[in-house]
């Protein structure tokens, strides 16, 4: 399938138009869209609008970047002006924002042109888009699978070439678990890294957003464009981005660290774990030095994640009073009937789960045993990583312990739902980069290996993985 | 009440069950001993960004309030938040 390099060489070489390229990938949509439910909704006008901007530019020969003309997905939480932008719930239908994510916006700038606005779980939470407000996606590598999530509908869309790349956010593995799942390249950036301005908040200091695509070069070029310090997110970073110099140089010289506990956590699946051994020894024979490390404190991630994330989501959440912006239940008389009312109707099962533990750990005689009890296991859990990077220049395991499961398999049991995150919660809670990218089947579905660097080590990151890429003859 | 959800009396006991079973995996967190280390609540090192108080562009009156669901001469209409007189 095409990657952003391809596209962007025909771009140039004026093989092909960015109007033909958004027609192209639309008619996949409207044919094929119904297998899936990638999307939530599809912007054809707006696509249309920058694809003839984007050709204007190309036959001006003025300023067109690598993204210029490429069409792209977003993840239904990234605001996009003047677009219905819902975080996948009842409760944001018809949420038309007046202005752009910083992200979209420097897409917008380069000249991206918008396919649609893909499914998610809502508000970002969970680890297979079932918890969508409106309907669940399909796995492209079988529809009666998930894809994973939260970012579902994203990797879905990428890996059954509706759009060359998405783009989507990732709170506790919502871009590599699904990445890992649907068989295509998923980044978390270091913390800070992408300016979460205009994203709709879940967790706030864990969400950081970044790209899936086909090619680790592709993931390269996309966090290059979005990267950087934003006057409007305080915590986003002023600091040098270049995820491209060191891309090709390979992983002869670099210590990779093999945490053993990563391979040994509950529910590991055999074929997983034997796919992710064999990508490890094939970095190894590269030139590689795999040195064993251990991240002791493991077993407790799930637990502080689950305080932490609830937490914040909790506080976030609170802001969906039906005053300002959202759906409003109008059969009440009293400010508290309607919020009470429009909360109930407008939220669903997972997300109210995660406001009751939030509310739950913060409050008053339960915030030293939940909360902040929580709060230091996160040190124990980034010392963890500090330690491991003092003696490795990245880390590897598989992203996810097993792989693309049934629809309906897990609803019904959120602690096991949970448990498909606990490779990659690490990264969130410590503000680690990583990345996940395709490493082989297991019983037939996608494997994915997953890569951490230290903090704002995206490159190092992004250097093992395209070693990988290039050792699987993946990439182009 | 606290989290202004508006549970039914039903979901009270689908909810209670299935936080008791995360709250149990949650307990865990108890083996560790802790006392000795400080909290995070944020990963990356910050200090706090200043900018001149100047007015700069920003969302009109339409702009801020078109989503509401219910607006009056550029302001959001909020329900009573006391009951009527009996």
């Amino acid at each position: 399938m095409v990657t952003i390099s391809d596209l962007h060489d025909r771009l140039r070489r004026r093989e092909i138009s960015a109007a033909e390229l958004v027609d192209e990938h639309l008619e996949v949509i409207g044919r094929e869209e119904p297998r899936l439910h990638a999307f939530l909704r599809t912007t054809e006008e707006l696509a249309r609008g920058q694809a003839a901007e984007a050709d204007r530019r190309f036959a001006a020969g003025d300023g067109a970047g690598p993204l210029t003309g490429i069409p792209a997905a977003i993840k239904d939480v990234l605001c996009v002006e003047d677009v219905e932008t819902t975080a996948g719930s009842r409760i944001l239908a018809g949420y038309r924002p007046p202005y752009d994510s910083t992200a979209v916006a420097r897409l917008r700038a380069q000249g991206s042109a918008f396919l649609g606005m893909t499914n998610c779980d809502e508000f970002a939470m969970g680890s297979s888009t079932e918890n969508s407000g409106y309907y669940p996606t399909g796995n492209p590598h079988d529809p009666s699978r998930v894809p994973g999530g939260s970012s579902g509908g994203s990797a879905a869309a990428v890996a059954a070439g509706r759009a060359p790349w998405a783009i989507g956010t990732d709170t506790g593995g919502s871009i590599r678990q699904p990445a890992a799942l649907c068989g295509v390249v998923g980044m978390k950036p270091t913390y800070g890294r992408v300016s979460r301005y205009g994203l709709i908040a879940f967790a706030s200091s864990l969400d950081q957003i970044g790209p899936f695509t086909r090619t680790v070069t592709d993931a390269a070029l996309v966090l290059q464009a979005i990267s950087g310090l934003d006057a409007c997110d305080a915590t986003s970073a002023d600091r040098p981005v270049d995820m491209l110099s060191q891309l090709e140089a390979g992983v002869e010289g670099l210590r990779l660290g093999v945490p053993r506990e990563y391979f040994e956590v509950e529910g590991m699946e055999p074929g997983v774990k034997s796919a992710v051994q064999t990508a490890v020894a094939r970095l190894e024979r590269a030139g590689a030095e795999l040195i064993e490390v251990s991240l002791p404190h493991t077993d407790y991630g799930l637990a502080a994640y689950y305080i932490v994330a609830p937490a914040e989501c909790s506080s976030n959440l609170a802001r969906f009073d039906s005053v300002k912006y959202g759906a409003r239940d109008d059969s009440a008389d009293t400010l508290l009937e309607t919020y009470l009312r429009t909360r109930r109707r407008g939220f669903g099962t997972e997300v109210r789960r995660r406001i009751m533990l939030g509310t739950y750990a913060l409050s008053s005689g339960y915030y030293d045993a939940y909360y902040l009890k929580a709060q230091k296991v996160r040190t124990l859990i980034a010392q963890d990583f500090e330690r491991a990077f003092q003696r490795c220049d990245a880390i590897v395991s598989a992203t996810s312990p097993v792989v693309a499961f049934p629809i309906g398999a897990k609803v019904d049991d959120p602690l096991a739902m949970y448990l498909n995150d606990v490779l990659t919660l690490g990264a969130n809670l410590a503000g680690l980069p990583g990345i996940s990218l395709p490493c082989g089947t297991s019983e037939g579905l996608p494997v994915g290996l997953q890569v951490l660097a230290p903090q704002w080590g995206d490159a190092t990151a992004l250097r093992v993985a395209r070693a990988y890429e290039v050792i699987s003859g993946g990439g182009s | 009440m606290l989290a202004r959800l508006g549970l039914e009396p039903g979901e009270e006991d689908f909810y209670a069950d299935q936080l008791s079973g995360i709250l149990a995996h949650i307990d865990r967190l108890r083996e560790l001993d802790t006392e000795a280390i400080p909290p995070t609540a944020q990963v990356v090192p910050l200090e706090n960004r200043m900018r001149a108080d100047e007015p700069r562009p920003c969302l009109t009156q339409e702009q801020a309030t078109r989503n509401a669901p219910e607006v009056r001469d550029g302001f959001f209409v909020v329900r009573a938040i006391q009951e009527a007189e009996p």
